[in-house]
């Protein structure tokens, strides 16, 4: 008799991936002996204008899980690449803790750092960072040939990933001669030519204009189908986190502020600064039936609409109808149901 | 009290006396202790000056003609400044130059070689660290603004007249400018690059060959041109101490109030001048075309 795995791959065990604790960052001389301040409440402001250090994050606890897109949003200044730095240690923390795989990050060696760097870790930044006087399958076989990878080896991932990025034909291009959205193809192309577990993405798509900006998102989306790699992606358009998230953690003055599922930050914001952040959000494109349907197994007469779907989407359906519409997964099971009460009271809140 | 103001209190004539008499003293036996051994230090230089000196004089000299206009023409990719170079070595030999020009072209190459060979490992030292930087900087000041007659006293002391000292003056001269250049060319390099580096775990050596280095290469290249323009302006004062060349005939032409032939060698010298200068500069533009790219 065939046993029936569905139901338990889907409650796949999530594993930490990255996990950060305690963190803190001052830059200044006297960094040590200013967290003390920091840790008796000093904030962001007092801290610069009584010490003359700024502050950079506040006590941050942050837990990354595995093969997801964890989205860190923030205004400018707000330290969020600050944060991200300190996954791969390109800035140097004041206190805490970074465990990768359980592993801390902050007490590797020099050696130790640059080969977790080459192995584990690929970055994109945002104004890409390409190297200009190198052609675009150099630019992408960076990360091989720091490791000394073999170059007919490296030459030929550099061209999977060329094609993956769909950059064929520009191989032996110079960065310069390639539009912004296609130079950040190179740095995705680049980061991922190395095979690292772990992405790290500095505000990766802020350069680019908003329809490029979104075919890139799209990609990355699909590329990620197939990857399932551990991204951190840093962000100050609420959009695109909420787009690209399966969390988002929102930074505001070095200190993290709240960190949830898209839909708990729009649904439950922790606070007036998380609040208008997100009161311009077309809350009807990016929430899905699931978050506001009455969860029940009874079934309902008429047209049912998928519990993944978003709330515009089968927003015709229920003005058409007027009345409580069947919600079903992806299953077809019927799990629950929603009417147009429920969408009014989320809508009338925007 | 009066006279404390109207006349500066100076030290006495007899101190200042013993202060000279000291020093030049001190240094005097100084030479003589260790004046031949610093001699033989550079002594290889001294072989390679003559040598290549040698080379250029004895060889054929539609040989030479021919491998400098070779090396005109694929350095700058000019016909035009080719022909011009052949016509202007044309006039120098006919007008009984050649073998001069040739000895100011050894010296200045000499010169040229070592100045980038002592010039960009000292200007990569500087921009790595700004402890480095904040003791070259101002010994390149004096370097550069100190009168040239006034350090090659010790120099001839040391040393003696001959090709050694002019050397050593010429380079004293022309190595500032690509010290400089240099460490400004990698400390320009994009913040964002190195940091895409680093993020891939380059390690220092690496940073240094694969990106500072190569990002750097048209400004080190304006340092090179600099570094042969002032050497080329030594010329005339190195002559001065023994080095033979377009300089000589200048010095002859002052002592003697020979127009012509100061006329002539000037521009002989100006003409080489050109064409180092237009010859570097095209191939220093050449090695930043990835930059221009995007403009095309």
């Amino acid at each position: 008799m065939e046993k029936d795995y569905s139901s338990i791959e889907r409650v796949r065990v999530s594993k930490v991936k990255i996990k950060i604790e305690k963190l803190y960052k001052i830059f200044g001389p006297k960094a040590k002996e200013m967290t003390q301040e920091v840790k008796n409440g000093v904030n962001k402001d007092e801290l610069l204008a009584k010490y003359n250090h700024v502050l950079g994050l506040d006590n941050i606890n942050l837990d990354i899980e595995e093969q997801t897109i964890q989205v860190v949003m923030g205004l400018s200044g707000s330290g969020k690449s600050t944060l991200i730095r300190h996954i791969n240690r390109l800035i140097e923390p004041t206190e805490g803790v970074v465990l990768v795989d359980n592993q801390d990050v902050t007490k590797l060696d020099k050696n130790e750092l640059l080969d977790f760097r080459r192995t584990r870790t690929g970055m994109v930044f945002q104004r890409f960072g390409l190297f200009p006087h190198q052609n675009i399958i150099d630019n992408v076989q960076l990360g091989l040939s720091i490791k000394g990878v073999e170059k007919a080896e490296s030459n030929e991932t550099a061209m999977f990933w060329i094609d993956k990025v769909g950059l064929n034909g520009f191989e032996y291009k110079f960065p310069n001669q390639l539009s912004g959205g296609m130079q950040q193809r190179v740095g995705l192309a680049r980061a991922l030519a190395n095979d690292p577990d772990i992405l790290l993405m500095d505000e990766a798509f802020s350069a680019l204009d908003p329809l490029i900006r979104s075919d890139m998102q799209d990609q990355l989306l699909e590329l990620q189908k197939n990857l399932k790699k551990t991204i951190m992606f840093i962000t100050h358009d609420l959009d695109e986190a909420l787009k690209l998230g399966d969390q988002i953690a929102i930074l505001n003055g070095g200190k993290l502020v709240q960190n949830g599922k898209p839909e708990e930050i729009l649904l439950n914001p922790a606070d007036d600064y998380v609040t208008k952040f997100v009161q311009d959000v077309n809350r009807a494109k990016v929430l899905k039936v699931k978050s506001i349907m009455i969860s029940n197994s009874q079934g309902t007469e008429g047209p049912k609409v998928n519990m993944n779907d978003s709330i515009e989407s089968c927003l015709p359906t229920i003005l058409d109808t007027r009345s409580t519409l069947g919600v079903v997964d992806d299953q077809n099971n019927i799990v629950g149901s929603i009417s147009d009460k429920e969408v009014a009271s989320i809508l009338r809140n925007n | 009290m009066v006279e404390f103001f109207s006349t500066f209190p100076e030290m006495s004539k007899a101190g200042l006396r013993l202060f000279k008499k000291t020093v030049d003293g001190a240094y005097r036996n100084f030479s003589r202790e260790y004046g031949d051994a610093i001699e033989a230090v550079f002594d290889p230089v001294l072989y390679f000056l003559v040598w290549f000196e040698k080379v250029l004089q004895n060889s054929p000299w539609p040989l030479v003609i021919l491998v400098f206009l070779l090396l005109i023409y694929f350095g700058s990719r000019s016909i035009y400044l080719t022909i011009g170079s052949f016509v202007a070595f044309i006039l120098i030999g006919y007008f009984g130059m050649w073998e001069d020009t040739m000895s100011t072209v050894s010296i200045i190459g000499v010169c040229t070689f070592i100045s980038i060979g002592l010039g960009i490992p000292i200007g990569i030292l500087m921009s790595g660290s700004d402890r480095a930087r904040s003791m070259v900087s101002p010994v390149l000041d004096i370097m550069q603004t100190m009168p040239s007659f006034v350090y090659l006293i010790p120099v001839v002391m040391l040393l003696g007249i001959g090709k050694v000292p002019g050397l050593l003056a010429v380079v004293i001269y022309a190595i500032p400018p690509i010290i400089r250049l240099t460490d400004l060319g990698i400390r320009e390099v994009d913040k964002e690059v190195l940091e895409a580096a680093d993020a891939f775990g380059a390690n220092k050596r690496q940073k240094l060959f694969r990106v500072q280095l190569p990002l750097a290469l048209p400004t080190i290249f304006a340092g090179i041109n600099q570094t042969i323009m002032m050497a080329l302006a030594m010329v005339v004062i190195a002559s001065m101490i023994g080095v033979k060349g377009l300089g000589q005939p200048v010095l002859k032409a002052i002592a003697n109030q020979y127009f012509t032939m100061g006329l002539l060698n000037g521009l002989a010298i100006v003409a080489l001048a050109i064409i180092f200068d237009r010859v570097s500069q095209s191939y220093g533009k050449r090695l930043q075309q990835h930059r221009a790219g995007s403009r095309e």
